[in-house]
């Protein structure tokens, strides 16, 4: 499903100097697996996700989706491979605080390849048990149903490789526990693979297929 | 659905900053689009009604003055015409018609013109069609002391069939001045939509031996209206009074007196113009402005879009779309400030000439005009959506960690 190579990337510093944040030489991920990425704040973790989603540019290396190199694709070709195999959820939910519940996941399909589907994105909330809450804005939700919009504007498009980064890091334990919980069971369900970096212990014993990523990013290694 | 559900949520968000917008370009084109239709159809409204005739004989003066008292019953008559002056032109060869009015008095500020019976039995007023008076009425007799109202007039003073009047001396109104005659009203004018409906008309006997007139000009005319027999033999008549005869003045042709004048005041159209072009201007820099200044805060709602799938290329048309939909409520809005404005304009210059212009006729410029403010709207909106084209998106998103 997701093979990455050589996958490279730095950033210039304030004074001016290169500080390299990636360098991954090898990383893959079977259709269907659920891999957890455990890594501390600045690790690059964060990096990683927006490079194999294609919304930052590598400086080097291949990031493979279904086969297809992300990093190799121009970029409206990359906009369209993003809006047809993946899924991202992020730490702050990046809901659109202007459009409504059931606006924020049609929107997140238009851009796929069936386009807004009304009835499947009801469906989707409504799995995510917010079938009441269609019409309600992002700032009337709480933080948990915020994060449970976002789930569904991630999986609505029955993406085939979901990308969750720190999903549920503004949630309290409880919260936190039920969120993972619907995340990998709507990927399985939808059998899309599932790539979650966290830093929260609580979150990373969850999986069985647990994985540090100071050791397959050697940009980390190296520092350290 | 995409792109007008961004459009729609993003002018709501913004619906102060959208409104205001909109209300300038509203203005703009309204503004616009009124200057240049009163310019027109004033032009046209005033030059066809000034086809009726073919030219005006009338004591030496402007030829301007001339047509615009005898034909727009506006300015003083500049002087009198002998009757004998009137019966020369009567009978030559290239006059067709030829109507003496006398003026002098006026009926609670509607201007009394005193004229023959043929003005409404031999003229057209426009093409195909005659002056006709309303059921139960009758044009007045030449020698007796009636009236026929033009439709306008009789409105406003509430004069009906049957009714009666003291004529006022002089072109304005002053109550001290009465006329002991009394006249009684035999016609009331079907609309014209020509001065003659704000005109109380009577017979030319009736104002030439009105008491406190002049007897000595018992018999003058103000003024002669002449349609030719043939458009050649104006150049002739205009040839023996105007430059070999000093006494009278000829003002021929007509329709090009009136087309000179509005080419004389064509600097106030081209004013006024150019005010609606810079207020379109300054209403396509308030899109943009507006627009630009609300891209901070929009960053962060594109990086998402951006994230979520959407080209950089959607980005930017979303962007521009807007910017043209500010301009789309601008110019709908741009009509109802253009009928309202053309409507006032349109009343004061029938009050004050008589002229009608016809509010609903289309031209060019009502959709030409729209279409130009919503395009210089999307112009403007193309630079705030290059700058939303540029949003990185994942330094946008979140920091890099």
């Amino acid at each position: 499903m997701l093979t990455v190579a050589d996958l490279t990337k730095s950033f210039t510093t304030p004074e001016g100097g290169r500080v390299e944040i990636v360098r991954v030489p090898q990383f893959a991920l079977a259709a269907g697996e659920q891999r957890a990425l455990r890594g501390e704040s600045g690790s690059g973790k964060t990096t990683f996700l927006h490079l194999i989603a294609g919304i930052l540019a590598a400086d080097g290396g291949r990031v493979k989706i279904d086969g297809v190199d992300m990093a190799a694709l121009p970029e409206a070709k990359r906009d369209r491979l993003r809006a047809d195999k993946l899924g991202y959820i992020f730490q702050t939910f990046n809901l659109l605080q202007g459009y409504t519940v059931l606006e924020n996941v049609l929107l997140g399909m238009s851009f796929g390849p069936r386009g807004a589907d009304k009835a499947h994105a009801i469906e989707v909330l409504g799995r995510v048990g917010l079938s009441h809450r269609l019409g309600h804005f992002p700032r009337q939700l709480s933080t948990g149903q915020q994060q449970r919009v976002a789930v569904a504007r991630a999986l609505a498009n029955r993406p085939k490789l979901v990308l969750a980064d720190e999903p549920t890091g503004n949630l309290d334990r409880v919260s936190s526990r039920e969120a993972l919980a619907l995340i990998r069971e709507v990927c399985r369900e939808n059998g899309a693979a599932l790539l979650l970096v966290s830093h929260d212990d609580g979150v990373l014993g969850q999986f069985e297929g647990m994985q540090d990523f100071a050791v397959i990013n050697e940009a980390v290694s190296k520092k350290t | 659905m995409t792109l007008p559900l961004i459009i729609y949520r993003s002018l709501r968000q913004h619906a102060l900053s959208t409104l205001i917008t909109a209300g300038s370009i509203a203005l703009a084109c309204g503004l616009l689009m009124t200057v240049w239709m009163v310019k027109t159809q004033a032009q046209a409204a005033f030059v066809s009604t000034s086809t009726t005739f073919d030219a005006v004989l009338g004591a030496r003066s402007s030829k301007l003055q001339l047509v615009l008292n005898a034909i727009f019953h506006l300015e003083a008559s500049p002087g009198n015409l002998a009757w004998t002056d009137y019966e020369t032109i009567r009978k030559h060869p290239a006059v067709k018609t030829a109507i003496p009015i006398a003026v002098g008095d006026n009926l609670r500020g509607y201007r009394i013109v005193g004229t023959i019976p043929e003005l409404f039995s031999d003229v057209e007023y426009a093409a195909g069609k005659n002056y006709a008076v309303e059921a139960g009425g009758k044009i007045f007799a030449p020698g007796e002391r009636e009236a026929v109202v033009g439709s306008f007039a009789a409105d406003r003073l509430g004069l009906k069939v049957g009714a009666t009047f003291n004529p006022f001396h002089g072109l304005a109104f002053d109550e001290k001045n009465q006329h002991a005659e009394v006249f009684k009203v035999t016609g009331v004018l079907a609309p014209t939509n020509t001065p003659a409906d704000k005109v109380v008309w009577i017979p030319i006997k009736g104002v030439q031996t009105m008491s406190g007139h002049d007897p000595r000009a018992a018999t003058d005319v103000s003024a002669v209206l002449i349609q030719l027999r043939a458009a050649t033999a104006g150049f002739m008549l205009d040839m023996m009074i105007n430059k070999q005869g000093n006494r009278m003045t000829l003002a021929y042709p007509v329709g090009a007196i009136m087309t000179e004048l509005f080419g004389k005041i064509s600097w106030f159209d081209r004013v006024l113009a150019l005010v609606a072009y810079l207020v379109a201007l300054v209403a396509a820099g308030s899109v943009l402005a507006s627009i630009y200044n609300s891209m901070s805060a929009r960053q962060r709602d594109l990086a998402i879009l951006r994230a979520l799938g959407a080209r950089r290329r959607t980005i930017f048309g979303a962007v521009v779309a807007e910017a043209a939909s500010i301009g789309l409520l601008g110019a709908v809005a741009g009509y109802g400030v253009y009928f309202a404005l053309l409507a006032g304009i349109a009343s004061v210059i029938r009050v004050q000439t008589g002229v009608v212009l016809d509010v609903t006729s289309m031209h060019p410029v009502l959709w030409i005009c729209p279409l130009a403010m919503i395009a210089l709207c999307a112009l403007g909106g193309a630079v705030p959506a290059l700058k939303a084209y540029r949003t990185p998106v994942a330094e946008t998103l979140a920091p890099v960690s």
